[in-house]
């Protein structure tokens, strides 16, 4: 009874009366409702404006196909690539120490702060026409810019760090020592790789690479700078959203986006259940007595020599 | 360039292999990909003599574009840390039905296409969208002028404050709430006093975060700006129309100019998460 009442008390000391409560949930699921909510309503409901038939007809035109073929191309080149680099990076940065290694997080992080134009920019002048190498690639008949190398390119670019760094804190916690103990056993770089590190990170990996694909598959400014918006060859799915919008066609414009949209859905139901999976096996891990060999609780002041 | 000394590696780590390799390939992509195009910008910069790049970072249109960019992404990133503060908390203290449907849902912006939200959030405040037909017989029109910049902004910058300031509520230690209503302090005090300056840095991060993201951002924005030159056009809009008229120096111009405040805005932020660890670090 006593010992009921002083948690009640602590409680109450701890949080808002419910009036407060009451208020501050409706003031904050109003905001979501109208800025998250409604918004992504509106796409599904602007694109069965009217009927089924005509959504249909929208998503078949051969210009959308192609939207989604080089949608899915860019995206199965692009996240690869940057899956590649962020394992690389990640194990450089959290498992060794090296002078400059705040400054090399810095830079991997740079492409999250520079705006899509800038990032889709920067390829013109370096491939372009006017650019660089833009003579030399004229003179052997390739084209980057205003073709889909340059789309793959802007997208790396604007994806970049998603992997990287979401790999560099998990690896970071994680510590050196399964992987030393694995090598000291005498495992090869690729096997302690393969399977010790890999099934520690799997989980930030996969999260990782829903992002990346997120993002590589809805970018829309570096992308719609390099692309030079050839209908059927260099347009991706937001570019087609886009000139379907500007064409005044709305409701196949919207029909586009609700693909879009559903792959921002799915997205976001992949990333929920990949975070409970990861709480789940984290709180299992803490649950587990610590390992502690015989042993060594038997003499508790005998500390093993590394 | 970085200068990598294998003196600097700490002995205890040797073991692990792969560090030349990993490190190798790190750089040359990172170089490949990010750092030789952008020394691309600078170098382009350069072409242009001092009184061009004024001219073409100076001029009236421009400066009104930077002045439409910088106050519509604050103004924005100030809503978003009041709401976003508000909705983290909600979702760390309380308990409501559907509470884990909110809070993946608060990722979306992450992961829609800008350009869809772009359309989406038009539509809506369009004079015949939902919400845009209850608001213009009052004469309130929030779409095609700068109001509509604004609202693209908040969409794409709440996920920023919410995802910092998240983690930090959920670790914030309930004893020294405890210890303040102890002492005396009102539920608001305990807030104010206790509770608020420990998440103060997180706060301050996502602010930034939003802000910087703001103000680079492109596709939410352009469908609902109107791009009214002088009025609601921004300044990457500025950077596609010079590209569209291929003055190339014009839009490096002010592609750096840009890229000189991210790089500003890239340090602050990682001295304020510098800050909020060391916060959370000496407590």
């Amino acid at each position: 009874m006593n010992h009921a009442s002083t948690v009640r008390t602590v409680h109450a000391a701890t949080t808002e009366p419910a009036w407060v409560k009451w208020i501050l949930t409706g003031i904050a699921l109003s905001f979501i409702f109208l800025f998250l909510l409604l918004p992504l309503a509106a796409v599904f409901t602007e694109a069965l404006r009217k009927g089924l038939g005509s959504f249909w007809d929208a998503l078949q035109e051969p210009d959308a196909w192609s939207a989604i073929r080089l949608t899915l191309l860019t995206a199965g080149i692009a996240v690869p690539l940057n899956l590649v680099f962020g394992v690389a990076a990640a194990w450089a940065v959290a498992k060794f120490e090296f002078r400059g290694k705040a400054f090399l997080t810095t830079l991997i992080d740079l492409p999250f702060s520079v705006s899509p134009v800038v990032a889709g920019l920067i390829y013109v002048l370096v491939f372009g026409a006017q650019g660089w190498f833009g003579p030399w690639l004229q003179a052997h008949d390739i084209k980057i810019i205003f073709a889909v190398p340059g789309i793959i390119l802007a997208t790396i670019f604007v994806t970049f760090p998603f992997i990287a760094r979401e790999l560099i804190p998990l690896i970071q916690a994680q510590g050196t020592e399964e992987e030393q103990a694995a090598i000291v056993l005498g495992a090869s770089g690729w096997q302690t790789f393969w399977y010790v590190t890999l099934p520690n990170i799997k989980w930030g990996l996969i999260y990782g690479v829903i992002l990346c694909n997120a993002r590589a598959m809805g970018e829309f400014g570096a992308v719609s700078v390099v692309s030079g918006h050839i209908r059927g060859q260099t347009n991706t799915l937001p570019l087609h959203v886009e000139i379907l919008y500007n064409e005044y066609q709305s409701v196949a414009a919207f029909a586009v986006a609700s693909l879009l949209a559903l792959l921002a859905l799915l997205t976001l139901v992949i990333k929920s259940l990949v975070e409970w999976r990861f709480e789940r096996e984290q709180k299992a891990a803490l649950s587990l007595p610590p390992e502690q060999p015989l042993a060594y609780s038997a003499q508790p002041h005998d500390t093993p020599k590394s | 360039m970085l200068v990598v000394s294998a003196g600097a590696i700490r002995p205890a780590r040797r073991v692990l292999p792969g560090f030349r390799l990993t490190l190798g390939y790190t750089l040359f992509y990172l170089g490949l990909i990010v750092l030789i195009p952008l020394s691309a910008l600078l170098l382009k910069t350069f072409t242009l003599s001092w009184d061009q790049f004024i001219a073409a970072v100076a001029s009236p249109r421009v400066v009104a574009s930077y002045r439409l960019t910088f106050l519509a992404a604050l103004v924005a990133s100030l809503v978003n840390a009041l709401f976003g503060l508000l909705v983290a908390w909600v979702l760390v203290r309380y308990n409501f039905p559907g509470k884990k449907v909110v809070d993946a849902l608060v990722d979306l912006p992450f992961a829609l296409p800008t350009a869809v939200a772009g359309i989406s959030l038009t539509a809506l405040l369009a004079d015949n969208g939902w919400v845009g037909s209850l608001l213009a017989p009052h004469g309130i029109a929030l779409a095609f002028n700068p109001k509509g910049v604004v609202i693209a902004l908040i969409f794409i910058g709440l996920p920023f404050v919410v995802r910092t300031v998240q983690p930090v509520l959920e670790d914030a230690e309930r004893e020294l709430e405890e210890a303040a209503s102890c002492l005396g302090a009102t539920r608001w005090q305990t807030f104010r006093y206790v509770i608020f300056p420990s998440i103060a840095p997180a706060l301050l991060t996502g602010f930034a975060m939003a802000f910087a993201r703001a103000v680079g951002e492109y596709g939410s924005v352009i469908f609902i700006a109107g791009n009214m030159p002088m009025v609601s056009e921004i300044t990457p809009l500025i950077i596609i129309g010079k590209l569209e008229q291929y003055d190339y120096a014009g839009a490096t111009a002010v592609a750096v100019v840009m890229l000189t405040f991210s790089f500003i805005l890239l340090m602050l932020i990682n001295a304020l998460q510098a800050w909020q660890r060391k916060r959370s670090g000496a407590r």
